[in-house]
C-alpha cells in the first residue's frame, strides 16, 4: 500500500497528464461524423508514431561501444520512423480526395 | 535558462498540435490542415530531442556515430514509409494502417528491451518497462496478422480447439510472468527476451481466431494498444509528448472501436471472443428457398432510366474490381436524365468505418451524395431501384430475422423496402462473413452477374443509347 502511494505522489504530474488526456481524446474524438473514421484512425496511428522520441533516447543514453544496442535502437527508430511518416502521409493522401470535391 | 526548458516548451507546442490535428480532423473542411499541423508538431518533437535531450543523470551522449545512426534510421524510415504510403492503392489502405500499426508497436517493444537493464532495481520503472514491452509485442504480431488476413494472404480464419480458452490461459500467464518479471526482477535478459517471445504468440492467438468482417475494429482496438505501449514509454521517460500523444490516441482508439462496435451491434467481448466471420457458415440456420432471378444489362438499364430515385449501396466488391469511377459515371448519367441518385453507406461497408467515403471521394463523388444509414433506411420506401454492387452481409435482411444467424442484431440497410432490388455480383459466393443472403431469392429481386467494373460500363454505354 505504502509503494502504491509513494509511486502516485512520486508521479502525481503524470498522472494528471493522463487522465486529463484521456477526457480530451474522448471529447475530440466523440463528435467526428462516421464518414471521418478512417482518416482519423490513420491519423491518430501516425500521433503513436510518437513513440520514436522514445527510441530516439534510448540511442541518445546508449554508450556507443555497445554495438547491440545501437543494432536495436537503429531498427526501433526506423520502425518509429515508418509509423509517423507513413502515418501522416497516407491520411494526407486519403484528405486531399475529399478536398477535390465539388 | 536551462536547455531542458527549451525542449519542454516543444514538446508543450507538440502536445497541442496532436489536440488540436485530432479536433480538426473531425471537419471534413479543416481535417487535412489538422494532419499537417500534428505532423508539424511530430516533427518538433523528433528534431527537439535528437538536439537538446538529456538524461538527467548524464547518460546522454552524442557521439558522431549515434547521431548519423539516427539520421540514417530516420533517412530509411522516410523514404519506405512515404514510397509505400504514396504508392498503395486506396483499396489496400486499411492494411497499410494495420502495417504502420505494427510499426509503432514493435517501436516500443524494442524501447523496452532496451531500458530494461538500465532500470533494475526500480520497480515502479520495471512495471512501466514490462507493461509497455508487452503491449507494443500484441500490438505488433496482431497488426501483422490483421494485415495478412485483409491482403487475404491468409484466408480462412485458423480453428483452434476451444481457443477462447486457449487464448484467455496465454492472457493470464503473460500477465502473470510479466509480474514475476517485475516482482524478481532477473538480471539475465533471457527471461524478458522469452516474455517478449510470449507477448508475440499471444499477438497471434488473439487475432487468427477473428474473421475478416471483424479486422477493422480489431485494428482500431490495435491501434489504442500501441497509442498505450507509447504513453507507457512516456511515463518511464517521464517525457509529456509521448505520454500525450499517447494517451490521446489510446482514448480516441477506444471510443473509435466502440463506435464500430455499436454500428454493428454487438459488444466489443463478441467481436474478440465471438469468433464471427468463417466456420460459422453451418450456423445460419434458415432454409433457403425461392429461386434466384437474373436480369439482363438492358433491361436495367431501362428499369433505371425511368427510375425517379435511384440507391446505389457500394460494398467493398466495388472496390475491388476498381469500379468506383464508372459508378460516378453512371450516377452523373441517370442525373442528367433527372433521375436522383444517392449512395447508401452503411457504417461497416468496406474494411474500416469510412472506407467507403474515401473510395467514392477518390472519383471525385460529391461529399452530400453519401448518405449515412440511419438517414437513409427511412427513404427506400420511395426508392424505384437499389443498385447493390459488391455488398452483400450489410444487406442481409437475417440480421434482422434470423436470431441463429452470426451477424443477428447487426443494423443493415432496409433495401428490401424498395420497389426494384438489383444486385450485382459477381457469382453467388457467401460474403464476407461467410453466409447466405435471403436477400438474394425475393421476388423483388433480380441479379445482375458479373464483374462489377465490366457490368456498369455496359450499362452506362446503354444508358447513353437510350
Amino acid at each position: 500500500m505504502n509503494q502504491i502511494i509513494n509511486f502516485l505522489g512520486e508521479n502525481i504530474q503524470m498522472i494528471y497528464i493522463i487522465i486529463l488526456s484521456v477526457f480530451v481524446g474522448v471529447e475530440v474524438i466523440g463528435k467526428v461524423p462516421a464518414v471521418l473514421h478512417t482518416p482519423l484512425m490513420s491519423g491518430a496511428n501516425a500521433i503513436h508514431g510518437v513513440v520514436i522520441v522514445g527510441a530516439i533516447i534510448v540511442m541518445l543514453n546508449t554508450p556507443a561501444e555497445n554495438i547491440l544496442s545501437l543494432a536495436l535502437g537503429f531498427v526501433a527508430v526506423v520502425f518509429g520512423t515508418l509509423n509517423v511518416v507513413g502515418g501522416f502521409a497516407v491520411t494526407d493522401r486519403m484528405l486531399e480526395m475529399f478536398k477535390k470535391k465539388k | 535558462m536551462e536547455i531542458k526548458y527549451i525542449l519542454d516548451i516543444i514538446y508543450l507546442v507538440a502536445s497541442v498540435t496532436f489536440v488540436l490535428g485530432l479536433k480538426m480532423l473531425s471537419h471534413p473542411d479543416s481535417a487535412r490542415k489538422g494532419n499537417l499541423y500534428a505532423a508539424f508538431g511530430m516533427t518538433l518533437a523528433i528534431v527537439g530531442t535528437i538536439l537538446l535531450y538529456n538524461h538527467s543523470d548524464g547518460y546522454t551522449s552524442r557521439e558522431p556515430i549515434k547521431i548519423i545512426l539516427i539520421l540514417a534510421a530516420i533517412g530509411v524510415g522516410t523514404v519506405a514509409g512515404w514510397l509505400t504510403a504514396s504508392k498503395v492503392q486506396m483499396t489496400k489502405m486499411p492494411e497499410l494502417v494495420s502495417l504502420f500499426n505494427g510499426m509503432g508497436g514493435a517501436c516500443a517493444a524494442i524501447i523496452g528491451l532496451m531500458e530494461y537493464e538500465h532500470n533494475l532495481g526500480k520497480t515502479g520503472a520495471l512495471a512501466t518497462i514490462i507493461a509497455g514491452l508487452i503491449i507494443g509485442s500484441v500490438s505488433f504480431s496482431g497488426s501483422v496478422i490483421a494485415f495478412l488476413k485483409l491482403n487475404e494472404t491468409m484466408k480462412k480464419p485458423i480453428r483452434i480447439p476451444k481457443y477462447n480458452i486457449l487464448n484467455t490461459v496465454v492472457m493470464i500467464t503473460l500477465v502473470l510472468f510479466g509480474a514475476y518479471i517485475v516482482y524478481a526482477q532477473p538480471e539475465h535478459l533471457f527471461l524478458v527476451v522469452l516474455l517478449f517471445v510470449f507477448a508475440l504468440v499471444y499477438g497471434v492467438l488473439f487475432v487468427i481466431p477473428i474473421g475478416g468482417a471483424d479486422m477493422p475494429v480489431v485494428i482500431s482496438l490495435l491501434n489504442s494498444f500501441t497509442g498505450l505501449a507509447a504513453a507507457f514509454g512516456g511515463f518511464l521517460y517521464q517525457n509529456q509528448v509521448m505520454l500525450t500523444g499517447g494517451i490521446l490516441v489510446g482514448s480516441a482508439g477506444t471510443i473509435l472501436t466502440l463506435a464500430m462496435c455499436k454500428a454493428m451491434n454487438r459488444p466489443l467481448s463478441n467481436v474478440i471472443f465471438g469468433a464471427f466471420g468463417g466456420g460459422t457458415v453451418a450456423g445460419s440456420g434458415a432454409e433457403v428457398n425461392g429461386s434466384i432471378k437474373d436480369i439482363s444489362i438492358s433491361d436495367t438499364a431501362i428499369l433505371m432510366n425511368y427510375a425517379k430515385k435511384v440507391v446505389i449501396v457500394p460494398g467493398y466488391g466495388l472496390a475491388v474490381a476498381q469500379a468506383q469511377h464508372v459508378i460516378h459515371e453512371l450516377e452523373l448519367l441517370l442525373e442528367e436524365r433527372g433521375v436522383e441518385v444517392v449512395y447508401a453507406i452503411h457504417p461497416v461497408a468496406g474494411r474500416m468505418p469510412g472506407h467507403m467515403n474515401v473510395l467514392l471521394a477518390e472519383s471525385n463523388v460529391s461529399y452530400d451524395k453519401l448518405v449515412e444509414m440511419e438517414d437513409i433506411n427511412p427513404q427506400f420506401a420511395n426508392t424505384d431501384v437499389v443498385l447493390v454492387v459488391g455488398a452483400n452481409d450489410v444487406v442481409n435482411p437475417a440480421a434482422k430475422t434470423d436470431p441463429s444467424s452470426p451477424i443477428f442484431g447487426m443494423p443493415i440497410l432496409d433495401v428490401e423496402n424498395a420497389t426494384n432490388i438489383i444486385v450485382n455480383k459477381r457469382s453467388m459466393n457467401a460474403g464476407y462473413a461467410g453466409i447466405d443472403n435471403l436477400l438474394f431469392y425475393q421476388p423483388k429481386t433480380s441479379m445482375l452477374f458479373g464483374d462489377a467494373k465490366g457490368v456498369l460500363a455496359k450499362l452506362v454505354s446503354e444508358l447513353k443509347q437510350m
